[in-house]
């Protein structure tokens, strides 16, 4: 195998970037936005005073952070439209796309990860800030809302934008269902072309690119927002 | 996750008593496919020439014609003639749990119809039959299964092939190393790579993959045939009224002689991506199963 | 009805006909146990070597231990993999190559799979060890350099016994992803748990039982890691020294 083709990643560059990175680049995104928003929710539920909103969403938490992503990936694919049946009260499997299915299996996996940024985010900020706020004669929201979570958030932001380039890795997993993301691209003409070598070395180089980008954007984004303490 | 599992299970239990209430009009998949204006057909990576990816990335393939012939029928049958396609890839491993959870309406790859698999889902009229076999370098000098013993082999994940080669191992005690493979072209790779000394897999598929090798002269399938592996579209299983649709379809289809036709363009004719010709005319195996459409899993039906 | 649960299929016997299926999944946590050990060694080794450079007062070096990190911290690790399982035998001399593709099952797997887990593991730990150095008082490293300590011996008995102490939180989360990540290795034919429950799904149907159970294995491992790791956290305690929180993140 030693002739290399590096013209297989020219030819194929549309449909890499067109196909594939559209559709990686989609799931990151749907993906992290739900997984904000559903993590925020976890977070608050695991920070109230409440058991019964504490203990579920604890025990939410903890599974999705002990079993794999891959099995987790299985499970939804193969699950989610028994779900969605059981959501919608149909009486039969309903119809689930990879996409949708893809985009619901990460936003829940990663919730659960996103919520444990921000539980860690929140209880940063010192409880004097909060007492401090009371004593100010604000109330416990008030005093969340305008002493807690801003300090919070900004500390926090950074921390979610690095989770969510470990998300955009991690969505190269779907190529365990053949689903055509951007490695699932790469891998289709590396297989049908037989020209693994190219194509996995362009993949790693394109998630390389990417990644440290976005990374060291993140880096500035934390130096100018942190809050020194 | 267990949550979703008794969801789930309720849900089910909810399924049954519901399919007793609605019996009128449309039901289960076609009822499915009328709501949501789309059929969806799950189609293969690299099952050449059944269903795999151009030069193009479209997907193409004998089973494809087949199966957009049983798409115009379901049009037809529900007075949409817009009603969309959609493509959901699937793997040798995906495509009989995709099936149950309604995922896909039809599977048109290179399926394998047994007893065992229909106890999941349902099979069409068969439109190819096949036999297990072997590829290996010819440089290995494997001749029979026998030399075979204790070395790495390789089969696709979720095959009745890797079935049928893990219960041999162990039966004949041979000690071979079995690797999945998670589609037929990375299979393949593993042998052309020298990862693997055989590749199990059903012949047509060999062949084909050894005809868009990149040297196809250094490869050699082994003459012993180990069973007979009729192919049919999957559709979801006891679905009397979509099954009804399917079966027709594909029943006229090989009545009508058009099958012929569709045949000899994936079997006669240059192919793409590379322009092969396979050159494979049908075996009377097949010319009988066209002649007398049957959805048997039966193997002994077709010898 | 689509699905029809069996929960005695645990014991029915495999498809090799050797072992019941129950077996299989614990022969696979067998192989998940084995790769994370061997790939959290050379984790460890390495990526507190690599850290513990990312803190020293030499500049290419840390520049090069900087370079490590982010190379492998920015690859997804499926693509990792299969750069060692599908491209490093094929751009090696031919000979080397294809001792490396003759090794016999489960080690053509099983090696790639260490080493590439190894070395991706090994960043997280450097960025870990680098956090905990610096999150000690630059005072501590100043008093070792005075009592006439060299750079190799301040390392050694002052700055990174605290350091280890400090991480070991965070080590506990990477040791789990570890464990986790080892699903991974399937997609390069390592018959690991995620892989037996896969093809006990796939000879028998049983989807959900299949996945059920590896899911039950998976949070009984994770238990008994972070309780194992708490322990060790207490037993090495030093009292009254209670160390900043470093990030976690990732998975």
């Amino acid at each position: 195998m030693g002739d290399f083709d590096f013209g297989v990643i020219e030819r194929s560059l549309g449909y890499l970037f067109r196909e594939g990175m559209t559709f990686t680049l989609t799931l990151t995104g749907i993906a992290a936005a739900g997984g904000i928003f559903f993590g925020t929710l976890l977070a608050m539920m695991r920070l109230s005073s409440h058991k019964w909103l504490s203990l579920p969403a604890t025990a939410y938490v903890n599974l999705m952070r002990s079993i794999p992503l891959l099995l987790v990936i299985f499970w939804f694919y193969f699950l989610v439209p028994y779900i969605g049946a059981w959501v919608t009260g149909s009486s039969q499997p309903i119809k689930v796309g990879a996409f949708t299915s893809s985009v619901v299996t990460f936003m829940l996996f990663e919730a659960a990860y996103y919520s444990e940024i921000m539980r860690a985010g929140i209880q940063s900020i010192a409880r004097g800030q909060v007492w401090a706020g009371l004593a100010l004669g604000l109330n416990y929201w008030q005093s969340m809302k305008e002493v807690v979570l801003p300090q919070a958030f900004r500390n926090m932001v950074p921390i979610l934008l690095t989770q969510t380039i470990i998300l955009f890795q991690d969505t190269s997993l779907v190529y365990v269902l053949s689903i055509t993301d951007f490695l699932g691209a790469a891998s289709k003409i590396a297989q049908r072309d037989g020209r693994l070598i190219e194509m996995y070395t362009f993949a790693a180089l394109v998630y390389f690119v990417v990644s440290y980008v976005l990374s060291q954007l993140v880096k500035r984004l934390q130096l100018r927002i942190a809050i020194i303490r | 996750m267990s949550q979703f599992v008794t969801r789930s299970l309720l849900a089910l239990l909810a399924l049954g008593i519901a399919a007793t209430v609605s019996a009128q009009e449309l039901t289960g998949t076609l009822k499915k496919i009328k709501d949501s204006g789309t059929i969806t057909i799950g189609h293969r990576d690299s099952s050449i020439p059944f269903s795999y990816y151009d030069q193009d990335q479209k997907v193409v393939g004998y089973a494809m014609d087949i199966c957009m012939k049983v798409v115009d029928a379901v049009k037809a049958t529900l007075k949409m003639p817009n009603l969309k396609v959609a493509l959901n890839p699937v793997t040798s491993a995906t495509r009989i749990p995709l099936i149950a959870n309604g995922t896909i309406d039809l599977e048109c790859g290179s399926t394998t119809n047994n007893l065992d698999r229909e106890k999941q889902v349902g099979f069409t009229n068969t439109y190819f039959v096949t036999a297990n076999r072997y590829v290996v370098k010819k440089a290995s000098n494997v001749k029979t299964l026998a030399d075979l013993k204790g070395k790495t082999v390789v089969s696709t994940a979720g095959t009745t092939n890797i079935k049928w080669l893990t219960e041999e191992n162990g039966k004949q005690n041979m000690g071979m190393s079995i690797i999945p493979a998670k589609d037929h072209a990375e299979a393949f790779l593993m042998v052309e790579t020298g990862r693997a000394a055989a590749f199990f897999m059903d012949d047509i598929l060999l062949s084909s993959l050894v005809a868009s090798a990149k040297t196809p002269g250094d490869y050699v399938i082994g003459s012993e045939a180990y069973s007979v592996e009729p192919y049919a579209a999957m559709m979801p299983k006891d679905d009397a009224e979509f099954r009804k649709v399917v079966d027709t379809a594909t029943a006229n289809l090989y009545k009508s002689g058009e099958i012929h036709t569709i045949y000899a363009k994936w079997f006669l004719k240059p192919i793409p991506p590379k322009g092969i010709n396979l050159n494979l005319p049908e075996s009377p195996q097949l010319k009988k199963a066209l002649a007398n459409p049957t959805s048997s899993g039966d193997p002994a039906v077709y010898q | 009805m689509n699905y029809n649960w069996n929960w005695g299929i645990f014991w029915e016997m495999s498809a090799d006909g050797r072992h019941t299926w129950f077996m299989t999944l614990i022969m696979g946590l067998g192989w998940t146990l084995a790769t994370a050990f061997c790939a959290g060694v050379i984790a460890l080794i390495l990526g507190s070597f690599i850290g513990v450079v990312r803190t020293m007062p030499v500049r290419w070096a840390v520049r090069l231990g900087n370079a490590y990190v982010e190379l492998f911290r920015n690859i997804p690790l499926l693509v990792q993999l299969f750069i060692w399982f599908f491209v490093l035998p094929e751009v090696l001399p031919d000979s080397l190559g294809d001792a490396i593709k003759a090794m016999n099952p489960p080690w053509a797997s099983f090696v790639p799979a260490v080493l590439g887990l190894g070395l991706f593991t090994a960043a997280r730990v450097a960025e870990q060890v680098r956090a905990g150095i610096q999150a000690l008082a630059r005072g501590q490293g100043m008093a070792g350099t005075a009592l006439g300590l060299t750079l190799a011996q301040t390392y050694r008995s002052v700055l990174l016994p605290m350091a280890f102490r400090i991480i070991m939180p965070p080590l506990t989360s990477e040791t789990m992803n570890l464990i986790k990540n080892t699903s991974v290795a399937l997609t390069i034919g390592l018959i690991e748990l995620t892989a037996a429950a896969r093809s006990m799904q796939e000879f028998t149907f049983q989807v959900f039982e299949a996945f059920t159970a590896a899911t039950v294995i998976y949070i009984v491992v994770n238990l008994i890691v972070v309780n194992l790791m708490r322990w060790l956290e207490r037993r090495i305690a030093v009292p009254g020294f209670i160390g900043p929180a470093v990030g976690g993140g990732g998975h």
